[in-house]
Parts: structure tokens; C-alpha cells; sequence
């Protein structure tokens, strides 16, 4: 059993692979808050700050949460997957990819979440039905697309991982 | 400000004696809302989320009850097998929030807070849940009827911490059905768990967010005992609607920027009379 961990105001949580301090912060301050303004990382967005809209997703230990709600400081010892870290800059996921294909990119503010979301999505259920996007989808707001090219490029990946050969 | 995150009960336990009024961290989905709009200043944190002891549930087939940890998340009670011994549990679950919130989000941070919206809370009511509570001093046990004392108010004193609930298996049909303006990301301006148990042939009926903290509806419930068949599984259309008349009445709902009272009340009686026939299939 490893032991209890207590902070002070000085830090480190696993970002992307990389192990990044946190310093000079408070320690109430959201994952949100300390990925943006503590570490630079400006791709999750902070729209609604109490879990409503979604754009602020990440990975923590594999599962999709709102970064807004996770006290930054509990997270020490966690993976933490930002969509920084989904793809290299210049050389878009799949996902990514699809969206831009799709069109389900508008003003662009909630894309970075439903990436990260589609992203769990296809690693639970390869090959999702409409309702199971819908769903599954259904923490991440967007406010342009009315989501048809959303679910539309979610489909577009389904169908190509399936067809060569990854899902 | 400190940040304790425990990875063993005792240490939570331990953490939990040295600042017994600490902000007890679970999933965060309430907490972090209060503290990121600046209505909380917590001095204090225990984060439990990585507490082993408390991410398990476990079922004992001689009690037949389940015992679910303090921080097994919705998302963990929607999956086989638990979904089958609880399946209104299971339906609650699902209604929350959204797959982010049901990551994160427990059982027990629905217990701690005890939001009379709380979509958990109809069902552990229903099912006369008892909530464990343990400290440095010791481990007690109590009815959930008594540990929900008020609107976020509970029986949980200072240095305790919510172990976990044990829920009985019923052998009759249940359900969980709420109303609210969409169907993710709501709180529930009307909420009902409906559970039947075909061996003590008795049917309760629970109601969220019309009253200060859950509701139970004795008379319903025996007006239903008395009229529902329980061999064919029957009820008869009038018999359904009186018991949703019988729900509206034992509700206590308000007005608020949610919802009136009149509408939380009419939604009662729709939702109790349409879980009595989903239970009672046959006319």
C-alpha cells in the first residue's frame, strides 16, 4: 500500500508523458485551471467551470472526465491526457481528421472536448450506433453544428478503423 | 490550504481525525463546482478517490444484499453484473449528469451532499439502504432514512467518513424514472424509484426533489400492496392512477428557478403511476 500523499503549494502531475511541476498555485485551483494558466496547455477549454459543457474533457487514468471538476492537486500520481497529447502538432489523429473532413468544426471551442470524447468513445465501443454516439456524446455541448457532422465523423472513423484493419 | 490524497482507509481515517472538518473530496462534481465559482474556501481537503477499500462493491449471495464502496462511480454501477442485482440503481446511474460526471461521481458523494436531487438517493430509500460511516473511534451503521436529515444536511458527524451502503437484492421488478429539461446533463425537477418485492409481495415507492430531503410514500405503497396482483402481474388502469394521485400527495414539492411546485407535483403522479404499470405490466 503506498502512502498518503500530502502537498504544499509545490507539486508535479504526469501531463502528455511528461512530468510537469506546478508551482506558485493554489492548491483549490481545478485541473483546468493549472493545465491553462500553470502549465500553458490552452487546447482544453473553460467554458461553463461546473461540468455542464464538456469542452474542458480529458483522460485521467484512461476515463473522460471534466478537467474543471478534478482538484488538480488530487490528480498527482494520475496519467493525465490532454489534446495536446492526443497527436503531434502537423499530424492529426484520425479523429481529427475526421472532423475537419466532416465539417464538424465550426466556431471551434467545443472540438477539443468532443475530440477527447470520441476518442474514449471508439476505444470503448468500436463500432457505436447512432443512439450509443448520441449518448455517449452527450456531455459535450456544441453550439454551431447541431451535431449532425459530429456523429458524422465519429462514423467516418468507425468505418475506417474497421476497414483497415485497427478496430 | 492542504491536499491530502489517501490511498488506505486508515490514512483517510487518519487524515480525517487530524481535521474533522475537512472538505471530503469523492468525485468532485459538486464540490469543485462550489469551489470554482468561489462559494467554498476549503482550508482543508481529503481527496478519497483513490481510497482501494472504497472502489469495490461486493456481493453476498446469503444476505442477498451488495455492498457498494463510497467511491464506486455511476459509471462502475451501470456494468454487469451489479446492473442486474440493482437494476434500478443501474437506470439512476445512468441518468446522471453525463459520461464525464459518471466517471467521477459516486454514490457516496451523492450520500455526503444529500441534495434532495440527488438521482441515487430515490433508489437507496426505496430499497431502506443502511449507510456505514467509519472514524478513528469507530465504524457505525444506520438506516438512510435516518442518515438524510435535511436539504445537504446529514447524520454524518465531523472525522466520519462514508464507508459504503448495503442495499438489499429484491426479487420483483423495479425501476427509476425522472423528469427534467433534457435527458443529460439535468438535475431532476421530479425524480421516483419504484421497487417491488415479490416475496414480502410489498412495492415502495421513493421521490426525489419534492421535498427537503427523499420521500417515502407509505400510503401509496400500501394502497398499491393491496390492489396489484402479484401472480398475474396485473394492476388495473384506475388502481394506477390513484396510486400516482397518492405519490402527488405525499409530495412536498416548491417553486424555484427550476421548476413549480404545481409541475413537480403533476410529474409525480405521471411518473409513480407509469413505474406501477411497468411493474404491473398486465391489466
Amino acid at each position: 500500500m503506498s502512502e498518503s500523499v500530502a502537498l504544499n503549494e509545490q507539486y508535479e502531475l504526469h501531463v502528455n508523458g511528461e512530468a510537469r511541476p506546478v508551482r506558485d498555485s493554489w492548491l483549490g485551483e481545478s485541473l483546468l485551471y493549472v493545465l491553462r494558466e500553470r502549465l500553458g496547455l490552452l487546447g482544453s477549454k473553460g467554458a461553463c467551470e461546473q461540468g455542464e459543457c464538456g469542452s474542458c474533457s480529458v483522460l485521467v487514468d484512461g476515463e473522460l472526465v471534466c478537467s474543471c471538476l478534478v482538484l488538480a492537486a488530487s490528480a498527482v500520481d494520475q496519467s493525465i491526457v490532454t489534446i495536446e497529447g492526443i497527436a503531434p502538432i502537423g499530424a492529426p489523429s484520425d479523429v481529427q481528421q475526421a472532423f475537419v473532413d466532416a465539417g464538424a468544426v465550426q466556431c471551434g471551442f467545443c472540438t477539443p472536448g468532443l475530440i477527447m470524447a470520441t476518442h474514449a468513445l471508439l476505444e470503448r465501443t468500436a463500432d457505436p450506433t447512432e443512439f450509443e454516439i448520441r449518448e455517449e456524446l452527450s456531455g459535450n455541448v456544441c453550439r454551431c453544428t447541431g451535431y449532425g457532422r459530429i456523429i458524422e465523423a465519429v462514423q467516418r472513423v468507425a468505418v475506417s478503423r474497421r476497414d483497415s484493419g485497427l478496430a | 490550504m492542504s491536499v491530502i490524497v489517501p490511498k488506505s482507509l486508515s490514512d483517510a481515517l487518519a487524515a480525517l481525525a487530524d481535521n474533522p472538518d475537512a472538505l471530503v473530496l469523492a468525485g468532485g462534481t459538486d464540490a469543485m463546482v462550489e469551489v470554482n465559482s468561489g462559494h467554498r474556501k476549503p482550508s482543508h481537503v481529503i481527496a478519497i478517490n483513490r481510497v482501494s477499500e472504497l472502489r469495490s462493491w461486493t456481493f453476498d449471495p446469503v444476505a442477498a444484499t451488495v455492498h457498494i464502496g463510497s467511491g464506486v462511480t455511476y459509471a462502475e454501477l451501470m456494468e454487469s453484473p451489479v446492473a442486474q442485482l440493482l437494476p434500478a440503481l443501474a437506470e439512476a446511474s445512468r441518468t446522471v449528469g453525463s459520461p464525464q460526471i459518471r466517471h467521477t461521481g459516486t454514490l457516496g458523494g451523492n450520500l455526503g451532499t444529500c441534495s434532495p436531487a440527488g438521482d441515487g438517493l430515490p433508489v437507496v430509500s426505496a430499497l431502506d439502504g443502511m449507510v456505514h460511516l467509519a472514524s478513528v473511534a469507530g465504524d457505525r451503521s444506520l438506516s438512510v432514512h435516518e442518515f438524510m436529515v435535511g436539504v445537504k444536511r446529514t447524520a454524518r458527524q465531523p472525522g466520519e467518513l462514508i464507508t459504503g451502503v448495503t442495499l438489499p437484492v429484491l426479487s420483483g421488478w423495479q425501476g427509476y424514472s425522472k423528469v427534467g429539461v433534457r435527458n443529460a446533463m439535468v438535475i431532476a425537477l421530479a425524480s421516483t424509484c419504484l421497487a417491488t418485492d415479490l416475496d414480502s409481495r410489498n412495492v415502495r415507492l421513493a421521490l426525489g426533489s419534492v421535498g427537503p430531503t427523499i420521500l417515502r410514500c407509505v400510503e401509496a405503497e400500501a394502497f398499491a400492496a393491496a390492489v396489484v396482483s402479484f401472480e398475474s402481474q396485473s394492476v388495473s388502469a384506475s388502481d394506477a392512477r390513484r396510486f400516482g394521485e397518492l405519490a402527488a400527495a405525499a409530495s412536498r414539492p416548491i417553486n424555484d428557478h427550476r421548476a413549480t411546485a404545481e409541475y413537480r407535483r403533476h410529474a409525480i403522479g405521471v411518473l409513480a403511476s407509469r413505474l406501477l404499470r411497468r411493474a404491473f405490466p398486465n391489466e
